[in-house]
């Protein structure tokens, strides 16, 4: 449904974007995840045609964002970071100025309009003005400028920025349920949400792509290798090296005191070494207290893509 | 067309909910009926003095023109406050749009910005027709007790709708420039007033630019119409000025697809 291919933006000497390619399968939801200033934004602006790429090419639908800007506009549903909302309109009205030049015909028009307040919620505000409303739900009535005329791809530009913890649940959800019909790509610096909502994740930093998968595969593909955490009593020196000296570890590091040291141990990807290390510890007459495998989060892993060039 | 009626439509409705159509319909209207009204009374007091001045010294009344003495000059200064008043009625047309970022919603959907640029000017423009032929009630008093020459008013009314399209795509222009709503009235003052004052210049310049300088000046354009003429040439240059102005709005909305 979106194929990116090389996309790259500057501003002047300054290049925002660089190198970016990926693809959207129809009815799938990607997660757009970067630290601010990464160039989510820019990229989302790219494929919307509010901004003309400075290199390479994307296609939405089939259709090229330069050369054939009106097609993609028609099937596209955009929420910018900043919900463009007229401020001295009512809810309704609004919505079918949007319904209007989006094409949405006349005869369909009020259909449309009532399904999407019922979907975002806002059907019980449509007579207010919207500068009258509250943070949460001017939010919802960008979301709903968004799905009024029912498009193909939507592209959601941190949706649920400024909102409480409840309105973050249901604007999910309403997400969630667009999944299947519509193609979304939604862009956010919040991790959890990434997990929760998307099929699939783009990390972006410093305008390119830092990685690209399934949750489950990003965390496959950055492991380094099995990690155990083990509080053992004893002698620093000694247990470190009995560690060491277990077959399939590779590196350990030791945190506490001189007698109740906890090891982070690293061992060869897809091996166990819980077993042999556990009855060595014992048959050496250290005391085991606690020996457990650490799973790698996406957190971890969002750090790990997005410090690595700063050490580098 | 569905799509300039949209824009249309919201941008009549966006003068209305909020006072701006009234604030300003209500100052200009204020300001020209006292005008009109000095001017009157002025013509009234001149009436008086020459018609005690011919019983004194015999003979007849001289024949005064309404039209010279009260239509024209009350033309001449609703000019000047028009200049004062139409860069409020552009200023927010794209500024407002540029600043709140819902020019992104008109710039991402299935609208050119031919559509967009002129369903705001025709919205705008018909404000501005709207008060100016409110002023017509003024005549009307006129009728009641004179008998002005109907012709030149309407020439003159013509002359101020062209006049308004030019100011309006100047007003238009400066506001598609910024995003800050004060500098887009600060500039279209800037614009209109030189274009306003221009042919001053006239007298001291060479024999050509003389020529080209009132050419492009405003008022001269104007004069033909309250006079009761109507030239192609002035409607020509209105209109090309319109127009101009508005392909250069295109262009400076446009031009954020070319910078690449």
């Amino acid at each position: 449904m979106i194929e990116v291919n090389d996309l790259a933006k500057s501003y002047g000497d300054v290049v925002a974007v660089e190198g970016v390619s990926f693809a959207v399968e129809r009815g799938t939801i990607l997660g757009f995840l970067g630290p601010n200033g990464a160039g989510k934004t820019t990229t989302m602006r790219m494929l919307t045609c509010y901004l003309p790429p400075s290199g390479g090419q994307a296609k939405v639908a089939g259709f090229d964002v330069v050369e054939e800007s009106m097609e993609v506009r028609k099937r596209i549903g955009y929420l910018p970071e900043q919900p463009p909302l007229y401020l001295d309109m009512t809810v309704r009205s609004y919505l079918r100025f949007v319904a209007k030049i989006k094409g949405v015909g006349s005869a369909e028009l009020n259909g449309r309009i009532d399904d999407t307040m019922e979907k975002t919620g806002i059907a019980h505000h449509q007579n207010t003005v919207i500068s009258h409303l509250s943070k949460g739900y001017k939010q919802r009535v960008g979301l709903a400028q968004a799905l009024v005329h029912s498009p193909d791809v939507l592209i959601l530009d941190e949706p649920t920025v400024g909102l409480d913890p409840k309105q973050i649940i249901e604007i999910r959800e309403v997400i969630k349920g667009l999944a299947g019909q519509h193609t979304v790509i939604l862009s956010t610096h919040i991790l959890p949400e990434v997990s929760m909502t998307c099929e699939k994740i783009v990390i972006i930093n410093s305008g390119r792509i830092a990685g690209e998968g399934t949750p489950e595969s990003l965390v496959a593909q950055l492991k380094e290798g099995e990690v155990l955490r083990a509080a053992i009593g004893g002698p620093k020196d000694a247990v470190g090296e009995l560690i060491r000296s277990t077959e399939g570890v590779l590196d350990v590091s030791v945190e506490g005191d001189e007698q109740d040291g906890v090891y982070i141990i690293t061992s060869a990807p897809g091996t166990d070494v819980r077993d042999s290390l556990a009855r060595k510890i014992v048959d050496s007459g250290f005391a085991l207290r606690e020996l457990r495998g650490l799973d790698m989060t996406l957190e971890d892993i969002f750090l790990r893509l997005t410090t690595e060039e700063v050490n580098a | 067309m569905g799509n300039f009626l949209a824009v249309y439509s919201k941008e009549m409705r966006s003068y209305f909910v909020s006072p701006v159509a009234y604030v300003i319909a209500g100052v200009f209207l204020f300001l020209s009926g006292y005008l009109f009204r000095s001017i009157l009374m002025q013509f009234n007091l001149i009436c008086l003095q020459l018609g005690q001045r011919a019983q004194q010294m015999g003979g007849g009344m001289p024949a005064l023109n309404l039209n010279e003495m009260v239509v024209t000059q009350f033309f001449a200064v609703m000019d000047f406050i028009w200049l004062l008043i139409v860069p409020m009625l552009t200023m927010r047309l794209y500024a407002e749009e540029k600043k709140t970022g819902t020019i992104e919603l008109l710039m991402t959907s299935p609208i050119s910005s031919v559509q967009v640029l002129l369903g705001k000017f025709f919205a705008c423009f018909s404000l501005y027709a709207i008060i100016v032929s409110l002023t017509m009630v003024y005549f009307a008093i006129l009728e009641a007790y004179g008998s002005p020459d109907w012709g030149p008013i309407f020439s003159g009314y013509l002359g101020y709708l062209f006049l308004g399209a030019t100011f309006i795509s100047v007003g238009i222009l400066a506001s598609a420039l910024t995003e800050n709503q004060i500098v887009a009235v600060l500039l279209s003052f800037g614009i209109l007033l030189l274009f306003w004052l221009i042919d001053w210049s006239a007298s001291f310049a060479g024999p050509t630019a003389a020529k080209i300088l009132q050419y492009v000046s405003f008022i001269e354009h104007l004069e033909d119409f309250q006079r009761g003429v109507i030239d192609t040439r002035d409607v020509i240059f209105y209109l090309s000025f319109t127009f101009f102005c508005l392909f250069l709005t295109t262009r400076v909305i446009e031009s954020r697809r070319w910078r690449r």
